[in-house]
């Protein structure tokens, strides 16, 4: 009867300094997910009603007074697709040619600190350099052109990262037995390497794509403007002139015209860009580790 | 195994498509490498124009921000800039360590996962919402705190830090997590085994056993907080005055958006030279951050 409680002889008992350690710990964790929730339960509730078929259908008309963002979705989808264009492949290259042919350590060296050195540079000085050397040096003026080239450069590590992991991931077998059947390494790379790595190329787009729904500082600079006109002209014609993606779009509405309520509109959409991007990336690794 | 292709099918004859593949793979390899040079070059060459015109020392030191009359001193922002920064990180990297301590070793599974949904939807909201976010609601926070030190409503120093906290954390929350997760588990398992309870292994095994990561995190963090632009200028007033906690401050970042479209010449110039200063942080940032994973990647083997 006499014995110590099993908990004292296995060390279970808690000190008072214990509890309130796991106190503490145990209520950041509530705290950030309280606000998490917050925060996106905000933006919704004051964004959501703004959300209208007009406002997403048309563009803004002072006249009427009426607000619409189709300019600026437009401008985001065509920012997105072609820096994507030529980012995937520049990308997707970079890696294959670091895990399959390069075989200069020096080189690789450089390579992997060039890319980490631009996914450590932030948005604000992409934009200078992009102002600086397309907008200005090549030409290109203030442009949607000159915002999908700044962006290629920004998401490239991002696509790197992504694939050179994918790759990593590909068995040796496979190489070892496509070569010894006397396939050439760009057969060998174009139908097993790059299709056993489409996953891990296919998370690097959702996450390039993020990136850059979500820029703003960068675009202000380089692509600017504003989204006042129904999109029109061919698809050349609209890349070489000026305009506003989604988020530089929210941020005049918030900074230069107080108009709240737009901006809230806009960010609801954003919020709901950026979900469904995350479900997507989460769905696509689901569907890798299945395989 | 490449030897024996080799043999086989002879260097010289490698087919015209193989080589080709070969050089356009490399040039692809390349462009990371280029882009950074050109962009390590244009920064210099744009804003070393102003540097040399006023003086590294009165630039970097001047105390007065006033493009009108063409004196361009940045050491307010500068300060501002660092202050912001390291007390973002000073807040975000216990509550980001104890929150990683959280969902790597304390909370069940399926907690865990749910939480990381929401750190993800955290590090995916652009900079703008949380501008906007803090804007409405951390800088009317302040206003009492303002209004009893008896000074003026507005954004400050302290709003720019909370919101930098909020937005560092997913970054210092994730590194930390997987450099607490990478522990071996025979480090833990004899420090249960000796007795010791779960919060001191935790504290006094795992935590140092991870720190090269931990370190990684918080470095990782505050370049975050020094390159942040949008949000900042959104909350912070944007005075170029020497920073106070509750006073209005203008960041290094915040600048150069907020003056680019009326700026030209002389002034634009400016602009380009807070740029390279910026750069210039990044780049001690990004070095610091390389060092600090071979370190840790070697302490490993």
């Amino acid at each position: 009867m006499n014995n110590p409680p099993l908990s004292r002889i296995t060390g279970k008992r808690r000190r008072p300094s214990e509890f309130l350690l796991y106190g503490l710990i145990y209520l950041l964790a509530a705290c950030l997910a309280v606000l998490v929730l917050l925060l996106v339960g905000y933006i919704l509730v004051r964004g959501l009603p703004a959300i209208t078929v007009p406002f997403l259908t048309t563009a803004e008309n002072p006249i009427l007074e009426t607000v619409g963002i189709f300019p600026s979705i437009v401008n985001t989808l065509y920012i997105v697709f072609f820096a994507l264009i030529i980012c995937v492949p520049l990308g997707v290259g970079g890696a294959v040619y670091l895990s399959e042919y390069a075989k200069n350590k020096k080189l690789v060296g450089a390579i992997q600190f060039a890319s980490e050195t631009l996914a450590g540079i932030p948005s604000i000085l992409y934009g200078i350099f992009g102002y600086v050397f397309f907008c200005v040096l090549l030409n290109l003026h203030v442009s949607l052109i000159a915002g999908v080239l700044t962006l290629t450069i920004m998401v490239l590590p991002i696509m790197m990262r992504t694939t050179q992991e994918a790759l990593r991931a590909v068995p040796k077998a496979y190489r070892e037995g496509a070569l010894g059947l006397g396939a050439t390494k760009w057969y060998l790379i174009r139908t097993i390497l790059i299709p056993s790595s489409l996953k891990g190329i296919l998370t690097g787009v959702i996450l390039s794509v993020g990136r850059m729904v979500s820029e703003s500082a960068a675009l202000l600079l380089v692509a600017g403007g504003s989204a006042m006109y129904m999109p029109r002209g061919s698809v050349w014609e609209q890349l070489s002139h000026s305009g506003s993606t989604l988020s530089v779009e929210l941020y005049r509405y918030a900074m230069s015209r107080g108009d709240n309520g737009t901006a809230f509109g806009i960010a609801s959409v954003l919020i709901v860009i950026v979900a469904l991007l995350n479900l997507l990336t989460r769905f696509v690794a689901w569907r890798l580790n299945k395989k | 195994m490449t030897k024996k292709t080799s043999v086989l099918s002879g260097k010289s004859a490698k087919p015209l498509v193989e080589r080709a593949m070969n050089l356009i793979f490399l040039i692809c390899g390349l462009a990371s490498v280029i882009s950074v040079v050109f962009m390590t070059v244009y920064m210099v060459a744009s804003g070393g124009a102003i540097i040399a015109e006023t003086g590294v020392l009165r630039f970097l030191l001047g105390r007065i921000w006033n493009p009108g009359s063409s004196e361009f001193g940045i050491l307010p922002m500068i300060l501002a800039s660092l202050l912001a920064t390291l007390c973002a990180v000073l807040v975000a990297l216990p509550v980001g360590v104890l929150i990683a301590v959280f969902l790597a070793k304390l909370s069940p599974g399926k907690l865990a996962a749910g939480m990381r949904t929401f750190i993800d939807l955290l590090a995916g909201i652009p900079s703008v919402i949380y501008g906007l976010l803090g804007a409405l609601l951390i800088v009317p926070m302040i206003f009492r705190l303002q209004k009893a030190a008896g000074l003026p409503n507005g954004g400050s120093l302290l709003a720019a830090i909370l919101i930098l906290v909020i937005m560092i954390l997913p970054t210092i929350i994730s590194v930390s997590e997987t450099a607490l997760r990478t522990v071996p588990k025979q480090y833990e398992e004899a420090a249960l085994a000796l007795g010791s309870t779960r919060l001191q292994c935790i504290f006094k095994v795992t935590i140092p056993a991870a720190k090269s990561g931990i370190v990684a995190g918080m470095v990782l963090g505050t370049g975050r907080a020094i390159g942040e632009a949008m949000a900042v200028m959104m909350v912070s007033g944007n005075a170029a005055i020497m920073p106070e906690l509750l006073r209005p401050v203008r960041l290094l970042t915040a600048a150069i958006p907020i003056e680019w479209a009326y700026s030209s010449g002389l002034h634009r110039q400016a602009l380009y030279g807070i740029g390279l200063v910026l750069f210039v942080f990044i780049m001690i940032i990004n070095i610091l951050l390389r060092q600090i994973m071979k370190k840790g990647g070697a302490h490993d083997e």
